[in-house]
């Protein structure tokens, strides 16, 4: 029944109407991974979370969620027998949506102990909002907590079912400095303690800090895929090294051998180049170079 | 988001297999236990679900309650009958109308369609919820006719008979076609007036804010298709005196034609709610 798998999606369409959404996306997230779906809004991306999620019907493809098919907890309610299947997957999968501030009138702990009791082996309420950093607003409402509280409640509810695999759809919106790198701190606690995360952001720094691997959606199409190091084909990259001509303009050459370069022009120079920056395209380059132009790449897979 | 690690990891499918899932019964006790405890702590809403009208029936009662309809029955008698039923309604249609829009429009409702309750134990939760305020509601709404306007509880048993299947059938309509309302807002701003003025205008037409008699032909006509116009019939056969059914249209209390609206209804409710009910906004 579980394939090695966490995540396998094959050629997976959804339109809207006459929009296509997702245009034929194939998908493997291995067990025990950080993967990063990166994309621009309106790329795709939510579309294919939620359809993981169970949120959202599909039209073509083939998906499968932790061994089950998260089509079929979208009409569940149907069948017994499948409801149960049903419910026994989403006591395994943990999702953190962006609650509205206005939530009932609980306690931060009276609605996390109270979400703790759908699941079967939850956390202790008390831990899971340790986790998040919550512990000092525990008695506080929830219709009382600032922004960036109010989205750590949200991790909270989300992995208080001590979830195997996690979706974060873009979790550090609103955080500060300081509560995104502890964020990124709970993250690889969870996943050193073999929690599969799909993560979606806009921060690519997030991305490159917190993912094993990333893809990047543009236009209903996976248009890369690989480690933060070498997506997009950055470690092949052209590097730049620049320096000031002894005529004082500004002289930068692109080159798949700097280091060759770079002794040349010591040799020229006899001794310091002045200037001198060797650098190599940074995740956010390759990126904006991606979702640029995602019909010359044409949705082929890397 | 301490250093530390977590006890316990995710663990294999095995390990889980050994732990069920909590009962359906008692997640749906456990979503009444929370919705109760959420919504006496939401001062504005108690307020505004138990207040109105019970202040509505003083004010009312108070400006013409000393007239004589006739037939030994009181403008206030037949006013608190009236406001009974709609007290229930407000407690079961207008209040999960608005509870429901609203939880689905801040992400609560999808919030909860991500976990493993059954969509059986949040309903559950919410017939707990409705229970406990309409009883309440009608406690209370009793208790100020019986203090203000001379109202009786009645003594035979037969007439508790009818009380019981009138609030039973009444509000099971009105909780399930509010389900089925929670539908229309678009946003949880515009849920309570989206909801609330159909109300107060079906309140006029069905005989809860003036005495059905004096409502005009075609306004009660229009009433007389939805469920607040029979609630309020059926409570007036059980608070007003026996001879007060000659102020009816009938002449009478109409029993089976009340029981058969309310079934309509129920039936009405059941259906479009399983057509139209969603977990997530539109937005």
């Amino acid at each position: 029944m579980d394939s090695g798998a966490a995540v396998m999606v094959r050629g997976l369409r959804k339109s809207y109407r006459d929009v296509t959404a997702v245009a034929g996306i194939d998908l493997e997230i291995n067990r025990g991974e950080v993967f990063a779906l990166l994309g621009p809004n309106g790329a795709g991306k939510t579309t294919t979370v939620e359809i993981l999620e169970g949120f959202r019907r599909r039209d073509q493809g083939t998906v499968s969620v932790l061994g089950h098919d998260p089509g079929r907890a979208s009409r569940a309610s149907r069948a017994s027998r499948a409801s149960r299947a049903s419910r026994a997957w989403r006591a395994r999968i943990g999702i953190v949506l962006q609650l509205a501030s206005t939530g009932p009138e609980l306690t931060v702990l009276e609605m996390v102990s109270h979400f703790a009791g759908f699941y079967p082996r939850p956390r202790r309420p008390e831990e899971a909002i340790d986790l998040v950093g919550l512990t000092a607003k525990a008695g506080s409402r929830i219709s009382k907590l600032s922004g960036g509280q109010t989205r750590r409640l949200d991790v909270a509810l989300g992995i208080v079912g001590r979830p195997e695999l996690l979706f974060l759809d873009e979790p550090t919106t609103g955080f500060d400095p300081e509560a995104r790198r502890q964020f990124w701190q709970l993250i690889r606690t969870l996943r050193g303690d073999g929690t599969t995360i799909l993560l979606t952001t806009h921060y690519l720094d997030e991305a490159e800090a917190l993912a094993d691997r990333i893809a990047v959606i543009a236009a209903g199409r996976i248009v890369a895929e690989g480690d933060p190091g070498t997506l997009g084909g950055r470690s092949e990259a052209a590097a730049r090294v620049s320096w000031d001509a002894p005529r004082g303009e500004r002289t930068t050459v692109e080159t798949s051998t700097p280091t060759r370069t770079v002794t040349e022009l010591a040799r020229e120079f006899d001794g310091e180049v002045p200037g001198l920056t060797v650098t190599r395209p940074t995740l956010e380059d390759i990126y904006l170079d991606l979702i640029a132009a995602p019909e010359n790449i044409g949705g082929e897979q890397p | 988001m301490t250093e530390r690690t977590a006890t316990v990891g995710p663990g294999t499918s095995t390990d889980r297999a050994a732990v069920p899932l909590p009962s359906a019964w008692r997640l749906g006790a456990a979503r009444g236990a929370i919705e109760v405890k959420a919504f006496f702590r939401d001062k504005m809403a108690v307020a505004f679900i138990f207040g109105l009208p019970s202040i509505l029936l003083i004010l009312l009662g108070s400006i013409f309650g000393s007239q004589a309809a006739a037939h030994g029955v009181t403008v206030g008698q037949l006013f608190t009958a009236g406001m009974i039923a709609g007290g229930i309604m407000s407690t079961s249609f207008q209040y999960l109308a608005i509870g429901i829009a609203t939880e689905r429009e801040t992400g609560m409702l999808k919030r909860l369609s991500g976990t493993p309750i059954p969509p059986t134990a949040y309903f559950a939760g919410k017939v707990v919820q409705v229970m406990v305020c309409t009883v309440s509601e009608t406690v209370l709404l009793v208790a100020v006719g019986m203090l203000f306007y001379h109202l009786h509880l009645p003594t035979q048993p037969g007439r508790w008979w009818t009380f019981a299947w009138v609030f039973v059938l009444g509000s099971a309509a009105c909780a399930l076609t509010g389900i089925a309302a929670s539908s229309v807002p678009r946003s949880a701003a515009s849920a309570t007036p989206v909801i609330t003025l159909p109300f107060t205008v079906l309140q006029f037409v069905s005989g809860v804010y003036v005495p059905f008699n004096d409502v005009p032909r075609w306004m009660g006509d229009v009433g007389s298709v939805f469920p607040l116009k029979w609630m309020a019939q059926g409570m007036r056969s059980v608070f007003l005196p026996e001879q007060g059914a000659a102020l009816e249209p009938a002449g009478t209390w109409e029993h089976g034609r009340i029981a058969l609206v309310l079934a309509v209804w129920i039936v009405a409710g059941l259906v479009l709610c399983t057509k139209t009910f969603r977990w997530q906004s539109r937005n």
